[in-house]
């Protein structure tokens, strides 16, 4: 029922994930799992951004965390040194990632497959190494505090308040996206990923519906980063770590390459899993990993292509 | 001058243990299109193993040579388990398994090994002998003859022996390969077997110098990565050379310029020469045809 | 403005390792006309057809379209100028339904923001509206109007190869290459499409098709231009060509030995 209506309506899956957002709270026994929550909303958000230029454009990008990074460090330094309010610091952040991404994917983006893997690697590592390096300004490798989001004199914190916020954010990341989806340049961006040749003749210039898709990815990575900067009160290098990036891309490819709302799983899965196996303690990581294996093996098109393909046969 | 020797010499042993990883990746990557982002793990697993097995007693050369066997037996599980079941599965897919591999045997490694860092005993001494002025330890020596006599081996047993062949028809056209008769599953196996065993090696080799502990392998795999396609995905000795070119950045920027960005000149100067030729050092230019 | 010719190429060449794949070729399309190239496989056809969409460059020569020099140009930019084609291997949008196939071909004249895009502002609702009934016109125009919303992997090989023409009819091109249509096609399949390359060329498209089915040639097309071992070997009529004796020896004589070889085998 959920999957004929969701193939009917575009916007159905975000009304889906809406009342799933506003109804799981009646099940939340604690506010640790508002913590939960908003992180998987954060995170979501991230990877709704990276699906759009990975599983509908075809672009891989082993280096996105770096724009989570720039985004993080805009709410953290712009308001500790340059005296501007958190808010702004945010809009700030999606400007320079727009802005760096836009740079930087004009020559990147005409390199393909791993060779565009390990560039776009090299770029997320490149700001790895600044921010842990510019301690100066980011505090190195043990990072720095960053002070909370008032917005129109309201103090943005506890657990409760990010996951309404997140949540909201996201709804609206979601819907931004299947409108992009659904319009000449997302025909174009999946024309692009089954035969770039065949999109060519068509007249779709290519290297910049490329560019413009990696601009918008980096900027739903940035808001993302700022997010998990101000949600979290503190922030490190680490958030654009190479492993970072590998775990974007594994909730895009988890949730389903091509999916939007198999983002928001995919990255539910991710968070909330390690979440759980942290009772595991030391078998964490082993556990992790044979996961992810398992899922790739098995669910090949991602967890929703599969639901979705199973209700309909 | 001296300093000059120095950086060269230490760029050198780095890069020929970051040759030897980026052959890994090459080797897989030419039997099986996969790229393998494990294959720092199994660095790891020749270091720590031959450091466990040596504490549990055994005898070093053979705790080395068990280690390269268990790392040999992780890698054609990796293929068995993981790989062939995933069959056509995507390339993004594939990174993905294969990371999630890397990610489990880290997992194992900390739980059968520990978090903690551990050295090897250097072959011939830690006395630094002089070269021109430079300080260059025995074991660094050990390092490049080692790479030098793995990576002479590997090309007798490409170019002179009957599964060499069938390596090199898989790698050049899998699907008239397997019509000719050859087992190209086999084939990818082998390499996945070879790979692990190069890694291993490296890793027993490096272990003095270095040190190594569970999770040296995420890096490794990154740098041989990216040495990979520095030198241009497929060809081996774009991997060699894009390792010894890596490792070498890595060396001067960190004596001449800084040496916390050493790691963001080396990504730096990969990006421009990928820039400049999309298909790396000595990779082919693939013409789409349409 | 008129021409004569819509489009020219003068002494084309292209090289694969060395190997001269298309030598000097020279062709001149007469707007309004179906104008064939033919020639045995490895000929070189397809890959005039890949110098001439501007999939590859040349190594010499130049190419006009509608009077102005446009060699090297990148295919998107020729698209716009009202050149498009179809594939001998087909380049489907496989992920996507056979209307939307055809709705990517409509991209040239769509115009919308990428910010108008994101909000999905009633300009883009309007546009997207456009472009679906101007694409399901073009669908119905090549017989698929029941498939368009099916996935175009899941349709039979003849249609795919329909869809091809639709999505490239759908650009309104001034020039169609057309790369073997009827490859694969059952003989029904190929009257209807003969019937539809004759009303893509009496709506003012002019066709350039490279074709192995000599009987659709022959009966579709102005001018045949033959091509062997990437060299013009002759052009004319159909007539003209059909009695050419060294067309006949050079490519009907293979076609021939190869069938009677087929009946004795
Ligand atoms: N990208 C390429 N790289 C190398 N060689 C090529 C390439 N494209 C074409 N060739 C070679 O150029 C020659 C002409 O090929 P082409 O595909 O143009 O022939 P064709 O006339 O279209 O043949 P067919 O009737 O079989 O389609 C062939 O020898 C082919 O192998
Ligand atoms: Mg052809």
């Amino acid at each position: 029922m959920i999957v004929r209506l969701a193939m009917r309506y575009r916007l159905a899956p975000v009304a889906l994930v809406a009342a799933i957002v506003i109804l799981l709270p009646l099940l939340f026994p604690s506010a640790y799992y508002y913590r939960v929550g908003a992180l998987v909303f954060i995170f979501a958000f991230a990877a709704v951004g990276l699906n759009l230029l990975m599983g509908f454009a075809g672009q891989v990008s082993l280096g996105h965390a770096g724009f989570l990074g720039v985004g993080a460090y805009a709410v953290a330094i712009g308001p500790a040194y340059l005296g501007i309010p958190s808010w702004f610091g945010i809009v700030a952040g999606a400007v320079l990632s727009a802005l760096i991404a836009f740079v930087v994917g004009r020559p990147i983006l005409r390199l393909k497959g791993h060779y565009l893997a390990v560039a776009t690697l090299g770029f997320g590592v490149l700001i790895a190494i600044v921010l842990s390096n510019e301690a100066g300004w980011t505090g190195g490798p043990d990072g720095m505090s960053v002070s909370r989001l008032v917005l129109f004199g309201w103090r943005v914190s506890g657990a409760d308040t990010w996951y309404w916020v997140a949540a909201v954010t996201l709804l609206t990341g979601m819907v931004l996206a299947y409108n992009l989806i659904g319009s000449p340049t997302g025909r174009a961006l999946r024309a692009i990923h089954d035969s770039e040749v065949a999109a060519r003749v068509l007249g779709v210039e290519i290297a910049r519906k490329k560019l413009t898709i990696f601009v918008i990815s980096a900027v739903y990575a940035s808001v993302a980063g700022s997010y998990l900067a101000l949600f979290n009160g503190h922030i490190t290098p680490d958030v654009a770590g190479f492993l970072r990036s590998v775990e974007l891309v594994a909730m895009v490819v988890l949730g389903g390459m091509g999916s939007i709302a198999g983002s928001v799983v995919g990255a539910a899965v991710l968070v909330v899993l390690p979440q759980t196996f942290t009772a595991l303690h030391d078998y964490e990581h082993l556990a992790l990993g044979l996961v992810i294996m398992a899922f790739m093996i098995f669910l090949r098109q991602g967890i929703v292509p599969a639901m979705v393909q199973w209700r309909t046969t | 001058m001296a300093e000059f020797l120095q950086f060269f010499f230490s760029g050198l042993t780095v890069g020929a243990v970051y040759a030897l990883v980026a052959l890994g990746f090459t080797l897989i990557y030419n039997a099986s299109e996969v790229i393998n982002f494990a294959q720092g793990e199994f660095v790891m697993l020749g270091g720590m193993g031959t450091v466990f097995l040596a504490l549990a007693g055994v005898p070093l050369p053979l705790a080395a040579l068990v280690a390269v066997i268990i790392a040999v037996a992780v890698g054609v599980a990796l293929h068995r388990l993981a790989i062939e079941p995933a069959g056509d599965a995507g390339v993004v897919n594939l990174i993905i398994i294969t990371i999630g591999a890397s990610i489990f045997l880290r997992g194992v490694a900390q739980v059968v090994f520990d978090k903690r860092f551990h050295s090897l005993p250097h072959l011939f001494g830690a006395e630094p002998l002089r070269i021109g002025g430079a300080a260059i330890l025995p074991q660094s020596l050990v390092v490049l003859a080692g790479a030098a006599i793995i990576v002479f081996l590997l090309w007798l047993f490409i170019d002179r022996t009957l599964v060499g062949k069938a390596v090199i028809a898989t790698a050049a056209n899998r699907l008239a390969a397997r019509l000719v008769g050859i087992n190209t599953s086999r084939v990818v196996g082998l390499s996945f077997a070879v790979s692990a065993a190069i890694g291993a090696l490296a890793g027993i080799l490096i272990t003095p110098l270095t040190l190594t502990s569970y999770d040296v392998g995420t890096l490794l795999a990154l740098k041989g990565f990216a040495a990979a396609m520095l030198g241009g995905i497929g060809s081996p000795m774009g991997a060699v050379l894009g390792g010894l070119l890596l490792g070498m950045l890595e060396a001067f920027s960190a004596g001449y310029l800084s040496s916390s960005y050493k790691e963001a000149v080396a990504f730096l100067v990969i990006l421009g020469v990928l820039l400049a030729m999309p298909n790396g050092l000595l990779g082919r230019a693939k013409v789409e045809r349409v | 403005m008129a021409h004569d010719v819509i489009l020219e190429a003068r002494s084309l060449s292209i090289a694969f390792g060395g190997v001269r794949a298309v030598n000097e070729v020279s062709v001149s399309v007469p707007p309004g006309a179906v104008f064939s190239i033919i020639g045995p496989n490895g000929a070189g056809k397809t890959t005039l057809f890949n110098v001439i969409s501007g999939v590859y460059a040349p190594l010499e020569g130049s190419v006009r379209l509608a009077g102005e020099d446009v060699t090297g140009l990148a295919p998107e930019h020729l698209a716009r100028r009202g050149l498009s084609r179809t594939f001998q291997n087909l380049q489907l949008f496989s992920r996507m339904t056979a209307l939307e196939n055809v709705m990517v071909g409509r991209h040239r004249h769509e115009s919308t923001g990428t910010l108008a895009e994101l909000l999905h502002l009633p300009s883009v609702r309007r546009q997207n509206q456009r472009t679906r009934e101007a694409a399901l016109d073009v669908l119905a125009r090549v017989g698929l109007e029941a498939e368009a919303d099916r996935p175009a992997a899941s349709l039979p090989y003849g249609a795919l190869k329909r869809l091809e023409i639709a999505r490239a009819l759908a650009s309104e091109p001034m020039v169609l290459l057309l790369d073997e249509p009827a490859a694969g096609c059952n003989p029904v399949e190929t009257q209807g499409l003969r019937n539809l390359i004759r009303s893509i060329a009496e709506s003012g498209v002019t066709v350039v098709l490279v074709e192995h089915d000599m009987r659709l040639v022959m009966n579709v097309s102005d001018r045949i231009h033959v091509l062997v071992g990437g060299r013009s070997l002759a052009e004319g009529t159909a007539q003209e060509i059909q009695s050419n004796p060294a067309v006949v020896e050079a490519y009907l004589g293979i076609d021939h030995s190869r069938e009677s070889a087929r009946a004795v085998g």
